[in-house]
């Protein structure tokens, strides 16, 4: 008994030597293991884009329902934020990309300075958007008890409508911005959600990549990262369109 | 031996890592700040029914730059391709069938 297992034992330890330690046994080749975690990450992807497609539905049927009070809400975003934002996610993409060359081309500090810039960029974001959610907090935007039409029956006195020449909406319409920001934090809300939870990898990765575990030719982590944080950037790009700029001319 | 065969198999569809310049990603990084100038210079211009259209198809020729390039589909396999081809064909259709659904459910009755 004790021969066979040492026999299975150092038929273990012979094949643990002839591939690097990153290969999972049941895969042929390092090769077919990356190929078939991109293929995965990818249909996880595909996910993703169900979940937010729900989201951009119904944004656009309730857009057509209640046209006048979906143009008028949108008035209240300020396309500055808007624009700034998407330009430091559009950064944080870039360098991000650059972080996958890095662990491509095995540069470990170059890594660590990617994934940290990515990082900043992406707290950035979320900061902008911290103001933005202020500026709806503050006006009693946020749909709720506390929810005011001020800005919709009287834009006369409210800057942001009155930038945009906005009519008094009729009651019933009025009441109808409320649906536009529900859709506006749940689909920003979930798009930030996304970007803290990869935030958050993207500290777990920094810390590892000090220790140099993406730059010794196993880089199949960073790329995966990489694709979840161009998606997110995607989604913010839709978002941009629809939230910020569509409606700027009723 | 199927595992061997399975190997073969694999080797001939499988595609070697490829590492994409970062002289591509700098283009990239500058057509998308270009898409972006685009698309809120278009948003100022009084072009009716145009300027939704104008602002999705800036935002899709930038996601599909994107994914493309910086989520390397361009030099990714058949299979990648296939999957991305997939899921954008797949959401199009729930998309267009909720929404046909939608308009023409009241046909008539306005």
């Amino acid at each position: 008994m004790s021969e066979s297992t040492a026999i299975a034992h150092g038929a273990a330890e012979a094949a643990h030597q002839e591939h690097p330690a990153y290969l999972r046994h049941h895969f042929e080749n390092v090769e077919q293991q990356a190929d078939a975690t991109n293929f995965a990450m990818w249909i996880f992807l595909l996910t993703e884009i169900m979940f937010f497609g729900g989201l951009f539905t119904a944004y656009l049927i309730y857009r057509n329902w209640y046209y006048p009070a979906f143009v008028s809400a949108s008035h209240q975003l300020d396309v500055r934020w808007g624009t700034l934002n998407t330009l430091v996610l559009i950064f944080s993409s870039f360098t991000m990309a650059m972080g996958v060359w890095c662990a491509e081309t095995r540069r470990r500090k170059g890594l660590v300075l990617c994934l940290g810039l990515t990082f900043v960029l992406g707290l950035a974001f979320l900061g902008i958007k911290t103001i933005e959610y202020g500026e709806k907090i503050e006006k009693n935007h946020v749909p709720g008890f506390h929810y005011s039409l001020n800005s919709f029956l009287d834009p006369e006195h409210d800057a942001a409508a009155k930038q945009y020449g906005d009519k008094p909406l009729p009651l019933d319409m009025a009441r109808h911005t409320e649906v536009y920001f529900s859709l506006y934090f749940a689909m920003t809300g979930m798009h930030a959600l996304h970007m803290i939870i990869g935030i958050g990898i993207l500290g777990y990765m920094m810390f590892r990549a000090w220790g140099g575990a993406y730059t010794s030719g196993h880089v199949t982590f960073v790329e995966n990262f990489g694709l979840y944080w161009h998606f997110v950037d995607i989604i913010w790009i839709y978002l941009f369109a629809l939230l910020y700029l569509i409606s700027r001319h009723p | 031996m199927s595992g061997q065969n399975g190997h073969a198999q694999y080797k001939e569809g499988g595609n070697a890592h490829h590492i994409v310049s970062p002289v591509v990603y700098v283009v990239i990084l500058f057509a998308l700040i270009i898409g972006t100038a685009a698309t809120v210079w278009a948003s100022f211009l009084e072009l009716g029914v145009w300027n939704p259209v104008i602002a999705l198809a800036i935002a899709c020729t930038k996601a599909i730059l994107v994914v493309l390039f910086f989520m390397h589909v361009k030099y990714s396999s058949k299979l990648t391709m296939l999957t991305v081809a997939a899921g954008v064909f797949m959401f199009l259709v729930l998309v267009g069938m909720t929404l046909a659904d939608y308009i023409s459910r009241a046909w008539g009755n306005w």
